[in-house]
């Protein structure tokens, strides 16, 4: 019996991965079959990056802020008085390529994955999917097709607003309230920060964006059982994609040049 | 129109069909009875494509239907109308928008003709003035009569009833089962009903076809179905609690 136990864990952790892999290949082959649902990827568009924007303003306003000051005492503290103002690129850098994409990814699974989640969850447990597909709807191209290309193309828009929020936020906290000699600041941020290092960012956000979208509506087709099962579903999205986020973050990191200078 | 062959279908360790087997006339109106649990539901959704069979095959006008592709499966399809037991309405869209959704999928008509068809559906099913309303909004009666009229707009050639009267009141009941009659007289659709409500079944069967532990145990016209010498049927349509039938 104790053998047992890893194996149906094993077992069953790989049936989970079949089938969110399965509705990933499903999505993919519907991508660019007719008819396309453009009412409903207009309407994606803007709940996955128009709705978005309050909650990515403050999450990158506050990162953006609590990484300027943290970057300040350091360098204050350990490199000395005055080398506040080499702090530009490394804060740049951070926010743009790592922080501000995670933060975002983390902050857009929970609104928008989990409400993903909970709307096809009630619409399988209500019979609507099967309504759709009586209608001549395709549940794929009709229900996920639109979310995971709103996921693939409003999630770098939103990485991008939330660098400029962040990056402007670690300067006003380092050139506006503590000081910091401004034109090194600008002038060193603009020498060491490369356009790849955004387009890292923003590579990634796709990405994240995708598996936001993908998990949020194989939870949601998954979901069994009630209005129990739909909170299931809303918080297993949650967990799944926060996750995949964090892991995928650090492998497409370590795949993706650093540099594009040839360094 | 319709031929079911030997249809296997389990959910993990629970088999819910056992073989079943059933013949639908083009024109007709097919009861099935059951009690609740029985795979009534399950049934229905194979005919339309929704669920497919573990094992056995199903004709759809010559075409079988269970190893078809996506695509395939939707032009087949076209020819079925549903009205699901709980509606199964689209919550974020107006009633008019609900009934216009097929027809936007499955025809090709204009903007004006579509609204009229959405207007003439509707007052077909006694809801003209409900067209903006939200489904929220609506009694489940009501839900009920939107979703018949959605699934009756684009004038398929077979409509699937799950459990139409279910959680209505017996006058609107007795409304949808006529509602029901007044489709297969007007436009020859071929019905398929689910129900475990006799009354209902009487009213509008051309024939009954009883599905008991997976299987149909037996199939007849309302007549034949009452003067059966079956002992389970007799249990069913009587709704008594003692008999073969235990749970």
């Amino acid at each position: 019996m104790a053998n047992l136990f890893p194996n149906a864990l094993v077992l069953s952790a790989f049936e989970q991965l079949g089938s969110v892999g399965l509705l990933f290949f499903r999505t993919m082959k519907n991508l660019f079959r007719k008819p396309r649902e453009h009412q409903t990827l207009l309407q994606q568009l803007e709940e996955v990056g128009v709705r978005s924007l309050p909650v990515v303003s403050l999450t990158a306003a506050f990162g953006g802020l609590v990484f300027g000051f943290q970057m300040y005492v350091g360098l204050h503290r350990y490199v000395g008085p005055g080398s506040e103002a080499y702090g530009g690129p490394i804060i740049t850098l951070s926010l743009a390529k790592e922080l501000i994409p995670i933060l975002v990814g983390l902050m857009i699974s929970g609104r928008v994955g989990s409400s993903m989640a909970a709307e096809i969850g009630t619409m399988k447990i209500t019979e609507q999917i099967d309504a759709l597909h009586s209608l001549g709807a395709n549940p794929i191209r009709y229900l996920v097709v639109p979310r995971a290309l709103a996921g693939f193309f409003m999630m770098p828009c939103l990485v991008l607003y939330g660098d400029i929020i962040g990056i402007l936020t670690a300067y006003f906290y380092n050139v506006m309230l503590m000081g910091v000699n401004r034109v090194i600041y600008i002038q060193n941020t603009l020498t060491y920060l490369e356009i790849w290092d955004v387009a890292t960012g923003l590579i990634k956000a796709s990405v994240f964006g995708v598996v936001i979208a993908i998990v949020g509506c194989w939870q949601g087709m998954e979901t069994e059982g009630g209005a129990e099962g739909v909170g299931r579903a809303t918080t297993r999205t949650v967990v799944i994609s926060s996750i995949s986020i964090l892991i995928l973050n650090f492998f497409i990191s370590k795949l993706l040049p650093a540099t594009l200078r040839g360094g | 129109m319709i031929r079911v062959i030997d249809v296997h279908k389990s959910f993990g360790q629970k088999e819910v069909l056992r073989g079943v087997n059933l013949n639908i006339e083009k024109g007709e109106t097919m009861v099935v009875i059951g009690q609740s649990g029985s795979g009534k539901s399950v049934l229905i959704k194979h005919l339309i494509g929704l669920l497919k069979p573990d094992s056995g095959e199903i004709y759809v006008d010559g075409v079988e239907i269970s190893r078809l592709n996506d695509d395939a499966l939707m032009k087949v399809t076209r020819k079925f109308g549903m009205l699901f037991q709980g509606a199964a309405l689209f919550d974020s869209m107006t009633v008019a928008e609900n009934v216009r959704f097929g027809l936007e999928r499955y025809t090709h008509l204009c903007e004006d003709e579509m609204r009229k068809r959405v207007a003439e559906s509707l007052a077909l099913v006694g809801l003209s003035e409900a067209e903006c309303l939200m489904p929220h909004e609506l009694s489940g009666g009501m839900k009920k009569r939107v979703g018949l009229a959605r699934a009756i707009a684009y004038r398929p050639e077979i409509m699937l009833y799950d459990e139409p009267s279910t959680g209505i009141d017996p006058i609107r009941a007795d409304a949808i089962n006529d509602l029901i009659n007044k489709l297969k007289c007007d436009l020859g659709i071929t019905s398929v009903v689910i129900t475990h409500d006799m009354v209902s079944s009487y009213k509008i069967a051309d024939r009954i076809a009883m599905l008991y532990d997976g299987k149909i145990i037996e199939v007849g016209t309302p007549e034949e179905i009452r003067g059966s010498q079956n002992a389970i049927i007799q249990q069913f349509i009587h709704g008594q609690a003692d008999g073969p039938i235990k749970d």
